[in-house]
């Protein structure tokens, strides 16, 4: 379980978070929406630990851990991934030797064994097949003259491979095209499970459609202003974030 | 006249330290008195049983260097050197090992240490082929060459130079000091004066060696220079592949380590000649490692020839260093591939000449440094084009990423074109490492210290591709651990 209480945070003197309580329950898919700076990536990185944020109060405990003590990497041993807003590119680094060290880290640090390339490339194929991506994705380096939509997969597909415990999708479907979207979204519910949980950032009702999220919040300012179900997506995409001070 | 030098263990935390190759090695050694002085010179030859020919080379060599004074030209700064309170040649003692099996153990067992396989039979018994031969040299003297008898076979000759000096006296007399003057630059005469050892390479016309071919340089004992040459000669339609790799004990004190290598390409022959240097670099405040003031050169005598450099310099404290090329014959390349680390208080000024005089010569340099710590690293090249090199292309690729903000990067390129047909490109860059890419690769569990490792090794990938794959998987290793401590 996520839970997040009372979380402040500001960078230089800008406050941008003033006070975000949200529970997030193993198992459950929540859905968080809201203006364009809301603070929804602000979040997000506050929960992976991006430097550059100060943190002003409350906190963040993902299954008995306290996230905001640790540093990145370990919230990502912990369980924790981000799929970023805005891939980062890495130069002359393999994709797959990039996710293999990654997934070779998270593992030693659960002290599971470590794969080996042939172990790995066994793995990648099949995640890349059930994401219909093609292999030499693997071969390019990270992000890299990637599309939009194809930087997008890319954080799908390290997903599917890292088996996240909590996963936080960062606008995964903002500039993707009707298929992607889809096939983002199988990805996405081929994790769903008792031990999964993820918190789904989008502007789009659209994708609500092919993740269905057991909550939907609305991030304005800052904080959570409104919680529903489903249906507070569609009312949102019929009325927008006007109609609904408080 | 030889003084016998005990070589001890330096520092008590050796065991802590990062730098994995800094133990030293008890062994009985022999050494001549320090200083610099026609004697010494005079010793070193005879030790070596050398012709006549070579001790007047050897001298005239010295009569140069005393009129010489160190360059002062490049962006490095360090303390007067006193040559004269050094050993200039330092070897086991005891009579010259005739085969491996004469080797002294704790001498095997070093190399052992190191990863430089000197057994053959354990390498002919595995399940591949050997692949690799190499030269061993331990200070002034080279303690091993394997598979010398394999090579032969194909008519290849791989051994000490000293022991080439004697079986092949026709050979080094026609090439030695063809590409590097005995009294080029400073380092060079010094060099040309007191050498001790070193590889030579012979590959007859239109063989292609067998296996990679590499020598291993190990400064070991205390105050002591080494002072290695090496001279690599490619007939008509030849080729090989050459790497030497470096390693040095952790000292306070500087040590000097001044080589010279020459190469020398005929019609259609090929060099591929690569570094992996990694000699002490000094502590974190910058207190002792090595000055590697170093002449390489390769010439490109015949048509269609082709010498490339490849190294990765991760080590010393002081990097002087410019593998360069004559592009002689029509239709000669050379490239200059090159990754320049440094680190805490380490100086590189590092590039390449290329001096194409033939027509439609082509040359071909990427450099890549890295500065992190509070360390420099400049790269300095020349393209020179001679007025009859009629269609020469030349295209430069310098980039430089920093790590921290302490260090420094610098960028002095030469270009000077003498013939209006030739095109000349050249590209830089200055770069950081991003914090977005340092946050992307921690918040997928990569530690700092991997991240920095993996984007660094990434920056480097177009000069790490060139080298030969065994060795690029060490360099790559290399490239991170010399970056501990960098980040963070
Ligand atoms: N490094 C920064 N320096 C100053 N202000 C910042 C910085 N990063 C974000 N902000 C500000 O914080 C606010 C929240 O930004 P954030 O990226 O979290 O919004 P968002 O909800 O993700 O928006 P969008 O829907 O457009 O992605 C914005 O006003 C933004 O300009
Ligand atoms: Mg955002």
């Amino acid at each position: 379980m996520l839970e997040i209480k009372n979380l402040s945070a500001r960078i230089g003197d800008k406050e941008i978070l003033r006070g975000v309580d949200l529970l997030v329950p193993d198992g459950e898919i929540h859905a968080v929406m809201g203006p364009n700076g809301a603070g929804k990536s602000t979040l997000s990185y506050v929960l992976a630990g991006r430097d550059g944020y100060e943190v002003t109060g409350g906190g963040a405990i993902y299954n008995g851990h306290d996230l905001l003590a640790m540093p990145p990497e370990a919230r990502a041993a912990a369980g924790v991934f981000l799929a970023f807003q805005y891939p980062v590119e890495l130069p002359g680094v393999g994709n797959a030797n990039f996710i293999r060290t990654a997934l070779n880290a998270v593992r030693r640090a659960r002290a599971e064994p470590e794969l080996d390339a042939v172990a790995f490339l066994k793995l990648a194929r099949a995640a890349l097949k059930s994401l219909s991506m093609q292999d030499d994705m693997l071969k390019r380096n990270v992000n890299v003259g990637f599309s939009g939509g194809e930087k997008k997969r890319n954080e799908v597909l390290q997903m599917a491979l890292l088996q996240p415990g909590l996963a936080i999708l960062d606008e995964t479907d903002s500039g993707l095209d009707i298929d992607a979207l889809k096939i983002v979204a199988d990805g996405v519910n081929a994790q769903r499970g008792l031990k999964f949980s993820a918190l789904v950032i989008t502007h789009y009702q659209r994708l609500l459609d092919y993740i269905v999220p057991d909550a939907v919040h609305v991030l304005a300012e800052g904080r959570i202003v409104k919680s529903g179900g489903p249906e507070l997506a569609l009312a949102l995409e019929a009325h927008g974030y006007a109609g609904l001070a408080a | 006249m030889s003084a016998a030098v005990e070589t001890r263990d330096t520092m008590g935390a050796l065991a802590a330290a990062k730098y994995k190759y800094g133990f030293t090695t008890e062994i009985a050694m022999e050494a001549f008195p320090k200083g610099l002085n026609e004697e010494i010179v005079r010793l070193i030859s005879s030790k070596k049983d050398e012709p006549e020919w070579l001790l007047a080379w050897r001298l005239k060599a010295f009569a140069q260097w005393q009129k010489m004074a160190e360059p002062q030209w490049a962006r490095v700064q360090h303390p007067p050197i006193d040559y004269d309170n050094l050993y200039y040649y330092a070897a086991p003692s005891g009579p010259a090992p005739k085969s491996l099996d004469e080797v002294d153990p704790s001498l095997l067992e070093m190399y052992e240490k190191l990863g430089i396989p000197l057994n053959e039979r354990a390498a002919l018994a595995g399940v591949e082929s050997p692949t690799v031969a190499v030269d061993a040299v331990f200070d002034s003297v080279s303690v091993a060459t394997t598979f010398r008898e394999t090579l032969a076979k194909s008519g290849v000759i791989f051994c000490p130079i000293s022991e080439a000096v004697r079986t092949h006296p026709e050979l080094v007399r026609e090439y030695l000091g063809s590409v590097v003057p005995a009294g080029d630059n400073f380092f060079a005469a010094l060099n040309s004066a007191v050498f001790s050892d070193g590889s030579f390479v012979f590959i007859p016309r239109g063989v292609r060696c067998p296996m990679e071919l590499s020598t291993y340089f190990r400064i070991n004992a205390r105050n002591t220079g080494q002072f290695e040459r090496t001279l690599i000669v490619a007939e008509a339609g030849a080729s090989v592949s050459y790497l030497e790799g470096c390693t040095a004990p952790m000292r306070d004190e500087n040590q000097l380590h001044a080589a010279v290598v020459e190469l020398v390409a005929l019609d259609d022959a090929k060099i591929k000649y690569s570094t992996v240097q990694n000699w002490y670099p000094g502590d974190a405040d910058g207190k002792g490692g090595i000055y590697n003031f170093v002449t390489k050169r390769g010439a490109c005598r015949g048509r269609n020839s082709k010498i490339s450099w490849t190294q990765v310099e991760t080590g010393s404290a002081i990097t002087w260093k410019y593998p360069s090329c004559i592009l002689q014959g029509d239709g000669s390349v050379g490239e200059f591939y090159s990754v320049a680390l440094t680190h805490h208080h380490q100086q590189a000024d590092t590039g390449t000449k290329m001096i194409h005089i033939g027509k439609n010569t082509t040359s071909t340099i990427i450099s890549k440094g890295i500065s992190a710590g509070q360390s420099n690293n400049t790269y300095r090249g020349l393209v020179k084009i001679m007025p009859g090199a009629s269609g020469a292309r030349n295209f430069t690729q310098c980039d430089s990423l920093l790590i921290g903000d302490e260090c420094g990067a610098h960028t002095v390129p030469y270009i000077e074109s003498r013939n209006a047909s030739a095109k000349v490109e050249h590209e830089a860059t200055t770069s950081k490492i991003a914090e977005d890419q340092l946050f992307y690769c921690r918040a997928r569990g990569l530690s700092e210290e991997d991240a920095v490792g993996l984007i660094v090794n990434g920056f480097c990938k177009d000069v790490l591709k060139e080298l030969p794959m065994e060795f690029a998987v060490e360099a790559q290793k290399l490239l991170s651990v010399s970056l501990e401590g960098s980040v963070g």
